[in-house]
């Protein structure tokens, strides 16, 4: 299936979870804040979602700031 | 030193710390202890997730410090509840540094789009410390929203060069009631000192940290800029003269009238 993924077109296996997603990314769930289709998600609660052809998905970390 | 007060929560230290562009996170981390803060500023981005990198929050020790997030990046102020939303989920507590800044080459802070956000955020319960213009009538207007401090610039973001809008922020000091915290553009410990010895309640520093070879050392001499000019203010300057006033007698002179 073909999705968005921080902006980008990326393809993945139909039926994928955010767990199994984020896993794939090597990326701890206690590190990233996710938007899927403009809605915040709880992280730990939607490790379980399971993605669909077109979302919008936003993975969003913490970097140095001013 | 007097403790700084915002949001009914006492801090030793009146310098905050922002964590961008340093060399390294150890380079980050000697800056922060060096400095005393007790509040560091963070920024949320993309993941790049070809390079996924490391997790930075895992330098900062959150008992030690309160993670303040900013909305930088932001251009108007949906983008700026937007990011500063998603901080909150990433469970930060809910104080946020608002940031909007749609011009790319001074970064100067939208006061418009600002205030429209700030009105938002307090409404959900964030404690909202913006970024602003050095504006008395806009940090007025700031306050009336309800956020726990002002923020104006002393000079565009990374200039280093100091407090240049110093007439207006003394405007700001005078009105304010909440903290004034001087951000953005001190680059150096005279800077942070006579923001201090103004009044001003705190500053923020970033650039002048990062942009050094000896962020430890930088961070020192922040933290003593930042103290000294408190306590001159403290302890209240002296007036300034057009005309010398001596120091000495001006009687018994070694000489013939």
């Amino acid at each position: 299936m073909n999705m968005h993924v921080n902006g980008e077109n990326h393809q993945f296996d139909a039926g994928l979870t955010i767990g199994q997603l984020l896993k794939q990314l090597e990326l701890q769930p206690d590190r990233v804040v996710l938007e899927l289709n403009q809605n915040i998600l709880n992280t730990t609660d939607s490790i379980n979602t399971e993605l669909h052809e077109k979302d919008k998905l936003e993975i969003i970390q913490f970097v140095g700031g001013g | 030193m007097d403790p700084l007060v915002i949001a009914g929560r006492k801090f030793n230290s009146r310098l905050m710390v922002g964590t961008g562009k340093f060399s390294s996170n150890l380079a980050m981390q000697s800056a922060m202890e060096s400095s005393g803060c007790e509040i560091v500023t963070v920024a949320l981005r993309r993941v790049d997730i070809n390079n996924p990198g490391d997790n930075m929050l895992q330098h900062i020790d959150r008992e030690r410090y309160l993670l303040l997030p900013n909305t930088s990046g932001a251009r108007d102020a949906e983008e700026a509840v937007r990011l500063a939303r998603l901080a909150r989920a990433a469970g930060c507590e809910p104080w946020i540094k608002l940031e909007v800044t749609p011009d790319p080459y001074y970064l100067l802070p939208d006061p418009i789009e600002t205030l429209k956000a700030a009105i938002i955020l307090v409404k959900e319960g964030f404690n909202v410390l913006p970024y602003m213009p050095a504006d008395p009538v806009l940090a007025r207007h700031l306050e009336e929203a309800g956020t726990v401090t002002v923020m104006p610039l002393g000079a565009p973001i990374g200039t280093n060069r100091g407090m240049r809008t110093r007439d207006l922020i003394n405007i700001i000091i005078e009105q304010a009631n909440v903290p004034v915290v001087v951000d953005a553009g001190l680059g150096a410990p005279s800077h942070v000192a006579e923001a201090m010895e103004m009044g001003a309640d705190a500053v923020l520093v970033n650039t002048a940290l990062a942009d050094t070879p000896n962020p430890a050392l930088m961070g020192e001499a922040f933290k003593n800029g930042v103290e000294a000019g408190r306590m001159a203010y403290l302890a209240g300057l002296g007036p300034q003269r057009a005309k010398a006033q001596a120091s000495s007698p001006l009687t018994g002179f070694l000489r013939e009238e």
